[in-house]
């Protein structure tokens, strides 16, 4: 395999952790999940409500951020970042 | 002053303001017009694409919404939130390197056919102007009701505005009217929740307020929950959206619209580099988030304070229609809340069964009229006006840009005409822009009965034709524009054929051959929550279509290679 190729995979690599993680909070904790997770509780909030209204929001910001932190790593190692 | 004055004044201020910014900003090359020249810093993009993306639905209806749905209104808060990490991580920064101005441009640049661009074109100009009709609706009735001036007179002073700054600026004078719009926006928004989070919890973060509890020791929620049941209501905190199964489907569909939507798309072509265009989608999102993150807490605290109002806790009785509050009053004229009398005791009844007598309680009024239920001060009150506005017109304007770089860009110098000159097609995309405004502006004052039902196809259209052929242009080198085509085809036809057998086709009622009943819905999943089904139909039809045609040419594989490194 080649530079960009190498390249290439780490970022789907990357581009997958991300997406299993925004699949579980938001479609797993928030929808499959829900009625399991409303049993236990975080202040006033059932914990499954809780990740549908607020937790998910939060994970998916982060996530974006992560993601920029993680794949500029990667652009930096290969050189190949654009600034 | 009176709280008509206030809002005159305020309402003039902010607009003072964008026309200001019009004339600072204005576009002079057609690089201007489409993409604001390039150098947008991220946060700024940020703030503009933030502005752009939240309309006048997610202002004002949103919260509504979620306080009557409870826990099943969380599909908008996800489905428009999380189609920014879809867009982060697999669409905006390919697109940004490879640079094109529009998004049709970019699917005709790599399925090498015009015909992929005029079927790009096609869906987006569908997608676009049922939503900006939306849009103009929302200016038409902001205006009417807080200026107290017609529906029509609101809808001529917003198109003049818009018209100003988004035929003048282009996307440089957009990109920095939404940025102010974006801040009026935000302060307009979470003034009355901190106020209202603070009045009942004592907590001024409304996201941590809504966790609390009340005077009397109890968590909100759980009263909340409590009141609602007592009056038979479905359980605020676990009332599903039909099914889970449902909320599964419908939440997928508005994510995958959200990243396929063309006027958020080209936001991300304004920024100067590849990394700065992921930044940029991750302070979009945050900014976003400022308020979607509000928003749930809005809903619950209105629905509590609308409920305790009618049904005091401690009375023997509930509240006298004689001593009803003003704000009840004033929202009756509008016939958006209705009471009647059926049991001729002169109390109000509202519960969830047949003696209820509040006969019409109008989601959309929840957002404007929480801080006249609340108590809250007149400026408050002026201000959510603005901030309504706000919303409106900043997503009008994008969407227009759209529209009208669409039709010059795309349709007159991609295909008809390829020797325009960079200054005939700016004046080209003027004209374009101007007709687009006088379009959706016609559309404002004659609203077809349709238009709330056209959202669902908007998301439908986005989810099921553009976000796929995105997504394979640039994760697979070996699709062809055969594949591409057909999925996009097979996406929308699919998409269409559900939303126009369950709502009627063009929305004639009569015409629903399937009816709108739930029995008939393909594995119980609602016409609005189709477009997800409609994108995995995109994905596998261009998938088997490509493996029984050519693979495409060497150099748009070297193509594919490129925008894959930033």
């Amino acid at each position: 395999m080649n530079k960009n190729q190498t390249y290439w995979s780490e970022n789907i690599n990357l581009i997958i952790r991300c997406l299993s993680v925004w699949f579980i909070v938001s479609y797993g904790c928030s929808i499959i999940f829900v009625e399991y997770l409303n049993v236990i509780r975080l202040g006033g909030y059932k914990l499954g409500f809780w990740f549908a209204q607020q937790g998910s929001i939060y994970t998916f910001v982060v996530l974006i951020f992560y993601y920029v932190y993680k794949i500029d790593k990667i652009d930096q190692r290969y050189g190949a970042s654009d600034e | 002053m009176g709280l008509q004055a206030l809002t005159f004044f305020i309402v003039g201020f902010t607009f003072a303001i964008y026309i200001g910014i019009a004339f600072w900003a204005r576009a002079r090359s057609t690089d201007e017009f489409y993409v604001a020249g390039g150098d947008i810093h991220p946060i700024a993009n940020g703030m503009a694409t933030a502005a752009d993306w939240m309309s006048a639905a997610s202002f004002i209806s949103m919260a509504g919404l979620i306080a009557f749905l409870g826990y099943g209104g969380s599909v908008f808060l996800m489905g428009w939130t999380g189609g920014y990490v879809l867009l982060a991580l697999l669409l905006a920064p390919y697109l940004r390197k490879h640079g094109s101005f529009t998004v049709p441009q970019f699917i005709s640049d790599r399925y090498y056919s015009k015909t992929a661009r005029v079927v790009a074109v096609l869906c987006l100009i569908i997608a676009s102007v049922t939503y900006v009709i939306g849009q103009m609706k929302g200016i038409g009735v902001a205006f009417s009701r807080f200026l107290e001036v017609d529906y029509d007179q609101g809808l001529m002073v917003g198109m003049v505005i818009v018209f100003i700054y988004a035929v003048m600026g282009g996307m440089k004078g957009i990109t920095y009217t939404q940025i102010a719009q974006y801040v009026i926006m935000i302060i307009a928004y979470t003034i009355p929740a901190i106020f209202i989070s603070f009045m009942l919890t004592g907590n001024p973060i409304p996201q941590l307020g809504l966790g609390s509890t009340i005077q009397d020791g109890t968590y909100l929620l759980d009263t909340l929950d409590q009141i609602v049941k007592d009056l038979g209501f479905k359980e605020y905190t676990t009332n599903a959206r039909l099914s889970l199964f449902n909320m599964f489907f419908y939440t997928l569909s508005l994510m995958i619209g959200t990243a396929g939507l063309p006027h958020v798309i080209m936001r991300f072509f304004t920024v100067p580099s590849v990394k700065a265009a992921r930044l940029s989608a991750g302070w979009a999102l945050l900014f976003i988030a400022l308020l979607y993150t509000t928003a749930p807490a809005v809903a619950a605290m209105a629905r509590l304070n609308f409920m305790t109002t009618i049904d005091q806790p401690n009375q023997e009785n509930n509240l006298a229609y004689e001593n009803r509050p003003s704000w009840f009053r004033n929202w009756e004229k509008t016939g958006l809340l209705q009471f009647e009398d059926k049991n001729q005791d002169g109390l109000i009844q509202y519960n969830g069964n047949e003696t209820n007598e509040m006969v019409k309680v109008d989601r959309d009024i929840m957002v404007l009229a929480n801080p006249e239920i609340a108590g809250l001060p007149n400026w408050v009150i002026a201000l959510v006006a603005a901030g309504g506005l706000a919303a409106a017109l900043s997503t009008a304007a994008g969407l227009l840009l759209a529209i009208s770089s669409a039709i010059s860009h795309d349709l007159l110098k991609g295909v008809f005409r390829p020797n325009i000159t960079e200054k005939d097609e700016l004046k080209a995309s003027r004209i374009a822009m101007a007709g687009s405004i006088a379009v959706a502006g016609y559309f404002g004052f004659n609203p077809p009965d349709f238009a709330a039902g056209t959202v669902a196809l908007a998301f439908g259209l986005a989810a099921s034709s553009i976000f796929p052929a995105l997504m394979m242009g640039i994760f697979s080198k070996n699709m062809n524009k055969e594949g591409a085509i057909a999925g996009m085809l097979s996406g929308i036809g699919v998409t269409l054929l559900y939303v126009f057998q369950h709502k009627g086709v063009m929305f004639i009622q009569s015409t629903s051959f399937l009816g709108g009943m739930e029995p008939n819905w393909f594995l119980g999943i609602e016409p609005n929550a189709f477009g997800a089904i409609g994108a995995m139909v995109n994905f596998i039809v261009a998938y088997t279509v490509s493996k029984n045609n050519e693979s495409p040419p060497e150099e748009i594989k070297d193509m594919v290679e490129r925008i894959r490194l930033p």
